[in-house]
C-alpha cells in the first residue's frame, strides 16, 4: 500500500505587512506518496515556495498559518517539537534551492557546508570526520562531479553555476531523505545545463527510493521529469493529474490556458497569454481567485471558493464548471 | 534595478514622486523623529532672537548677581558663570553649528564628488590614480587631527575651523563617488551614451552623476551631524568661534571645569550637541531608505 | 598574492611619504613664520632670528624637508620647543601611555560591538533589541568628550570607584621602565599592587573612548546579520537542521562580519585622535594630549612627530585589517583582489 509521505491539508498562509495582512495560501492541498515524483507547476508569486518552504518551517518571522495542517509520515509538521524537527530536517526533507549563487556560504567550502550537512543529519556515526568525508565523497560522485576531493576543498565562488546546482543536489541525497523539495532548480542555469541537472535529479531521487516534489513554472520541465502534476493558482491547487492524463486532457480554464502558451511544432501560431494580473493578495475577496481572469466565469465563482472535485482517473479540479 | 525608467513613463500626478518619496522616508518612524528635531534646531536657531528668553546674552553681557544659578523657572537651564542664561546661548550656538555642517558640505561634496567622478570615470588612467593616492594620504588621518592641525596653525575663527574641517573632510566623497562611478561606467546606458558619441562631460554628469546621488545625499544627512559634532569638537580646544559667541564646544569645556556642582553649564550644552547629532543621524537613515530604488 | 601584498604595503609606504610632505607643507608654508609665531611678537629679532636658523627656515623649502625627513629616518625628530627636549623623548614617554588605553579600547570595541551585534540579531524585534539599539545610537552620538564628563561627574564624585585623573595614584612610585606602558612593567616587576592601581586608571579613559566605536560596531553586525539571515544558504542550513546556535556564530557571523571589520578599522585608526579629547579630560600624560598642545603652541617638530606616528598607525590597522578581511572573506583571499 502505497502510503503518502507528506499530506498538506488546507493550508492557509499570511505574512504580515505593514499594509495590512497579505494571505498568501488560501486552502493548499497537496500529497506525495512514497517513492512518487510530483511538480507544481504555476506562475511566480502563485505560492509555490512558500508552500514548501511550509513543510520545513522556515517560512519568515512574520509569516502565520491560521488554518490548515501537514502531516509528514502521519505527524503534523505544525505542532512537532524541536526534537521531533530536528529529525525532520535531518533525514526526513531536503531542499534544493532556486538561485545557485546564493544557496550556498560564500565564505565557506564545499566541504564544510557537506560535513555539517551530514554532521546534523541524524545518521548514526556521522559526528566522525571520516565518515562524513566518505558520504561527501560518495554522494559528489554520484552526481558525476569530476574530482571530488578538490571539490570540497574550493569555494563556491570558484565553481560555475551548473557545479553547485549539482553540489546541491549532492547535498540533499548524501544521507537518505523520504522527500526532496526541489524549487525551481534549473530556472537560473544555461539552458544547454539545464537538461543535465534535471537528468541527474531524477536520477538519484529515482536511485535513492525518495520522494521528490518539484517546482517549475515550466509545463515542459514538469512533464519530462515527473509522474504527476499539481497546477498552483494565486494560492491554491486548481488541479492536479497523473502527467499523461493532464496532457491529455485539461479541465481547468487556466491549465487550458497555460497549456495555450506552450508552442506547439504542430503550428497554431503563438498565444496571446492570459489577460489580467494576479489578484491582490491583501483583499483578495470569497470567491474563485482566477474568476477576475477566467473566460469561462460565472455568478458563484465571485462569491464561493471551489473545492476539490474528483473526475475519475486520479483527476482532480477545483472549478464550478464540474460541479 | 535603477530609476531610470521613471523618465519614460509619464507621471500621472507630479506630485507622486513626493508622495512616495515620503512615503518611503515616514515609513520608520524614527526617521520622522529625526525630522522633527533637526526641523526644531533649524527654527531655534534661526528665530533666536525671538524665540530665546534673554537673546541679549549672547554678547559681552555679564551680571553677576545672577550667576551660576541652577535651572529655574527664570532660567530654564541655568545661568554660567557670567549670569548669562545658558539656554538662550545654545539657540544661538545652534546657529554656527548648522553654518558650519552646511559650509562645509557646500565645498566638500561638489569637490570631492566632482574627483571622485573623473577619477571613477577615467579608472586605470594615471589621473585616477593620482587622485586617490592624494585622497588616500588625508585619509590617513582621522578627520579631526588634519582639522585640529590647520586649525591651530591658523587663527582661530569659525571660518577657518570650516576651512580645517574641509580639508579633511573631502576624500570622504571623493571615495564614495569614485566607488559608484567605478561601477556605474559599465552600465549599458553609459555605454550606449558614448557609442552615440556624447561628450564626456554630459555622460559624466546626465548619465553616471544622478545614479549615485542616493549614497550622496543619505551620507551628506549624516555627515551634517558628524561635521557638527567634529566642530564641536573643535571648538572645545577652543579653535573655532571666540568668545563670547557661544559654540556648543566652547560651552562644554568652560563649563567642565565646574563639574560636578555647576553640573548644568556643561551638560545642557553636551546634550544639545548629542540630541543634534542624533536628529540628523535618525533622518539619514530615512533619507535612505526614501532615496532607495527598492519596493 | 605576494606581489599583491608588496604592491599593498608599497602604496602604504607611499601614503605615509604624501602625508609626511602633507605636514610638511601645513607646518612650514602655510601659518608665514614659524620662528617668528612660536615665540611671539615681542621676542627680540636676533633671538627669532637664531632660531630661524636652527630650524633651516632660511633654506629653501625642499632641502628643508629632505634635512627634516633624513632626521626623522634616524629617529631624530628635532626639538620641541615645548618641552625643550628632544622630541623622541617625549614620544618615548608619552606613546606607551596612549598605546595602554588605545589598545584597551579598540580590545573592547571590537569584542563588544560584534557581542552586542550577536546578541541583538538574536533576539531582533524583541525588547532587548530595542534597548541595545537605543543604547548604540547614543553611543554613536555623542562624542568621547561628553562621556569623558559624565564617567568624571558620576565615577570622581558620586561613585568614586574609579580614578579619574593621571596615570597612577599620588602615593605610587611609576614602575622601571622596560616597554613604557605602566601595566606591563608593573606586572614584568612583579608589583601587583601597582598593576591594579594603573589599571585602575585606565578603565574610565578607555570606556569613554570606546563608546562611540562600540556601538557602531553593534550596530553595522545586526544590520548586516539580519541582512544576511535571510539568505537562501542561510535558510537552507536551517532546512538541513543545523543547529541555531552554530548558525549565528558559525555561518551566519563570518560572512556578515565584513563590513563591521572595515568600520571598526576607520574607528580603531581614529582612536589616537579622538584619545587627546579624553586624555585632556582625564589629565592622561599621552601622545594624543601632548600632541594637542603642540598644535595650540605651534611646535612644528613636536606636530610632524605626532603626526607621522599617526600615520604610521593607521597603516599598521590597516594592514591588520586587510589580513583580517582576508581571512574572512576567501574570494579576497584566493583573487588577490576585492574593491
Amino acid at each position: 500500500m502505497n502510503d503518502k509521505i507528506v499530506d498538506i491539508r488546507d493550508l492557509h498562509v499570511w505574512y504580515r505587512t505593514f499594509a495590512g495582512q497579505v494571505k498568501v495560501l488560501n486552502g493548499v492541498n497537496l500529497n506525495v506518496r512514497r517513492g512518487e515524483k510530483v511538480s507544481i507547476v504555476g506562475e511566480t508569486g502563485c505560492g509555490k515556495t512558500t508552500t514548501v518552504k511550509s513543510i520545513l518551517r522556515i517560512l519568515v518571522k512574520q509569516a502565520s498559518i491560521p488554518k490548515g495542517e501537514i502531516l509528514f509520515n502521519g505527524k503534523n509538521v505544525l505542532r512537532m517539537n524541536n526534537n521531533e524537527l530536528k529529525k525532520l530536517r535531518g533525514s526526513g526533507v531536503s531542499m534544493i534551492f532556486q538561485d545557485p549563487t546564493m544557496s550556498l556560504n560564500p565564505v565557506f567550502t564545499i566541504g564544510s557546508q557537506m560535513y555539517a550537512v551530514i554532521r546534523y543529519s541524524g545518521l548514526p556515526g556521522a559526528e566522525k570526520k571520516s565518515v562524513q568525508q566518505e558520504l561527501a565523497v560518495k554522494a559528489l560522485k554520484e552526481t558525476s562531479m569530476p574530482d571530488p576531493e578538490r571539490i570540497l576543498q574550493s569555494y563556491p565562488f570558484q565553481l560555475s553555476g551548473g557545479m553547485r546546482q549539482r553540489i546541491s543536489i549532492a547535498m540533499s541525497l548524501a544521507t537518505p531523505r523520504d522527500l526532496v523539495i526541489a524549487d525551481e532548480p534549473t530556472t537560473n542555469l544555461d539552458v544547454t545545463i539545464q537538461d543535465q541537472v534535471l537528468k541527474i535529479l531524477k536520477e538519484r531521487v529515482e536511485d535513492k527510493g525518495s520522494s521528490l516534489i518539484l517546482i517549475t513554472h515550466s509545463l515542459g520541465v514538469a512533464r519530462e521529469t515527473t509522474d504527476r502534476i499539481y497546477v498552483m493558482y494565486a494560492g491554491s491547487m486548481v488541479e492536479t493529474a497523473p502527467t499523461k492524463e493532464l496532457f491529455k486532457k485539461q479541465l481547468h480554464p487556466y491549465t487550458k490556458a497555460l497549456m495555450d502558451c506552450i508552442p506547439k511544432l504542430s503550428g497554431g501560431g503563438v498565444s496571446e497569454g492570459i489577460p489580467g494580473r494576479i489578484p491582490n493578495y491583501l483583499n483578495p475577496g470569497e470567491g474563485c481567485r482566477f474568476a477576475p481572469r477566467c473566460p469561462k466565469a460565472f455568478e458563484r465563482c465571485q462569491c464561493e471558493k471551489p473545492e476539490y472535485v474528483d473526475t475519475g482517473n486520479e483527476h482532480q479540479v477545483a472549478c464550478f464548471l464540474y460541479y | 534595478m535603477n530609476n531610470k525608467h521613471e523618465k519614460i513613463v509619464p507621471k500621472r500626478d507630479k506630485y507622486e514622486n513626493i508622495k512616495k518619496a515620503w512615503y518611503k522616508f515616514s515609513l520608520n518612524r524614527m526617521s520622522v523623529v529625526g525630522l522633527v528635531i533637526v526641523c526644531i534646531v533649524i527654527i531655534l536657531a534661526v528665530f533666536q532672537p525671538i524665540i530665546a528668553p534673554y537673546p541679549e546674552h549672547v554678547g559681552a553681557y555679564v551680571n553677576f548677581k545672577d550667576a551660576s544659578i541652577a535651572p529655574n523657572s527664570t532660567y530654564w537651564m541655568g545661568t554660567d558663570v557670567f549670569g548669562r542664561d545658558i539656554m538662550s546661548r545654545i539657540f544661538y550656538a545652534f546657529r554656527g553649528a548648522l553654518i558650519m555642517g552646511v559650509g562645509v558640505l557646500a565645498v566638500v561634496v561638489p569637490i570631492g564628488g566632482i574627483l571622485g567622478l573623473i577619477a571613477g570615470y577615467w579608472k586605470d588612467k594615471w589621473i585616477s590614480t593620482a587622485i586617490m593616492r592624494i585622497t588616500d594620504v588625508f585619509l590617513a588621518l582621522p578627520p579631526l587631527i588634519l582639522a585640529l592641525c590647520v586649525c591651530a596653525i591658523l587663527r582661530p575663527t569659525l571660518f577657518n575651523s570650516m576651512m580645517a574641517v574641509c580639508v579633511s573632510w573631502w576624500p570622504w566623497y571623493t571615495r564614495l563617488v569614485y566607488g559608484m562611478a567605478t561601477t556605474l561606467r559599465n552600465e549599458l546606458y553609459v555605454k550606449s551614451a558614448e557609442l552615440l558619441g556624447a561628450s564626456k562631460g554630459h555622460i559624466i554628469f546626465r548619465e553616471i552623476l544622478p545614479n549615485c546621488l542616493g549614497p550622496i545625499f543619505t551620507k551628506m544627512t549624516l555627515d551634517m551631524g558628524w561635521v557638527i559634532l567634529t566642530g564641536a569638537s573643535l571648538s572645545f580646544v577652543g579653535l573655532g568661534e571666540q568668545p563670547p559667541i557661544p559654540a556648543l564646544g566652547t560651552m562644554v569645556s568652560d563649563g567642565a571645569k565646574f563639574l560636578p556642582a555647576q553640573w548644568w553649564i556643561a551638560i545642557f550644552p553636551a546634550l544639545a550637541i548629542m540630541v543634534v547629532v542624533l536628529g540628523f543621524n535618525l533622518m539619514g537613515d530615512g533619507v535612505k531608505d526614501m532615496l532607495s530604488s527598492e519596493e | 598574492m605576494l606581489v599583491n601584498w608588496l604592491k599593498r604595503i608599497g602604496t602604504y609606504l607611499l601614503v605615509l611619504l604624501g602625508l609626511s610632505i602633507l605636514v610638511f607643507i601645513i607646518g612650514r608654508v602655510i601659518p608665514g613664520d614659524p620662528a617668528r609665531q612660536a615665540l611671539g611678537p615681542r621676542a627680540p629679532e636676533e633671538v627669532v632670528q637664531a632660531l630661524r636658523v636652527e630650524m633651516h627656515l632660511d633654506k629653501p623649502y625642499v632641502t628643508q624637508y629632505v634635512l627634516w625627513l633624513k632626521g626623522a629616518l634616524k629617529l631624530d625628530l628635532g626639538k620641541s620647543l615645548m618641552t625643550r627636549r628632544p622630541v623622541i623623548e617625549d614620544v618615548k614617554e608619552f606613546l606607551p601611555a596612549t598605546l595602554e588605553i588605545v589598545s584597551i579600547s579598540a580590545l573592547l570595541m571590537a569584542v563588544g560591538g560584534i557581542l552586542l551585534g550577536i546578541l541583538s540579531t538574536k533576539y531582533s524585534d524583541s525588547w532587548l533589541d530595542g534597548i541595545i539599539r537605543v543604547i548604540s545610537y547614543l553611543g554613536i552620538v555623542s562624542p568621547a568628550f561628553v562621556w569623558a564628563i559624565i564617567f568624571m561627574l558620576v565615577f570622581g564624585y558620586n561613585l568614586p570607584i574609579f580614578p579619574t585623573t593621571g596615570r597612577i595614584g599620588l602615593t605610587i612610585t611609576a614602575p622601571p621602565t622596560v616597554t613604557g606602558m605602566y601595566t606591563i612593567d608593573y606586572l614584568l616587576n612583579g608589583d601587583i599592587v601597582g598593576f591594579k592601581d594603573a589599571l585602575a586608571h585606565l578603565v574610565l579613559p578607555s570606556i569613554a573612548l570606546m563608546l562611540g566605536g562600540l556601538a557602531q560596531a553593534a550596530r553595522i553586525t545586526r544590520s548586516s546579520m539580519t541582512e544576511n539571515s535571510t539568505k537562501d544558504y542561510i535558510l537552507a542550513e536551517q532546512a538541513y537542521g543545523i543547529p541555531e546556535r552554530k548558525i549565528l556564530f558559525n555561518y551566519l557571523l563570518k560572512p556578515s562580519l565584513i563590513p563591521t571589520v572595515s568600520v571598526l578599522s576607520l574607528d580603531m585608526a581614529s582612536l589616537f585622535g579622538s584619545a587627546f579629547l579624553v586624555e585632556q579630560l582625564f589629565n592622561f600624560p599621552g601622545l594624543s594630549r601632548y600632541g594637542m598642545q603642540a598644535m595650540l603652541n605651534k611646535d612644528l617638530n613636536a606636530i610632524s612627530a605626532v603626526v607621522m606616528i599617526l600615520g604610521i598607525v593607521f597603516i599598521i590597522v590597516n594592514i591588520f585589517i586587510d589580513i583580517v578581511v582576508a581571512y574572512l572573506d576567501p574570494r579576497v583571499r584566493l583573487m588577490g583582489g576585492g574593491n
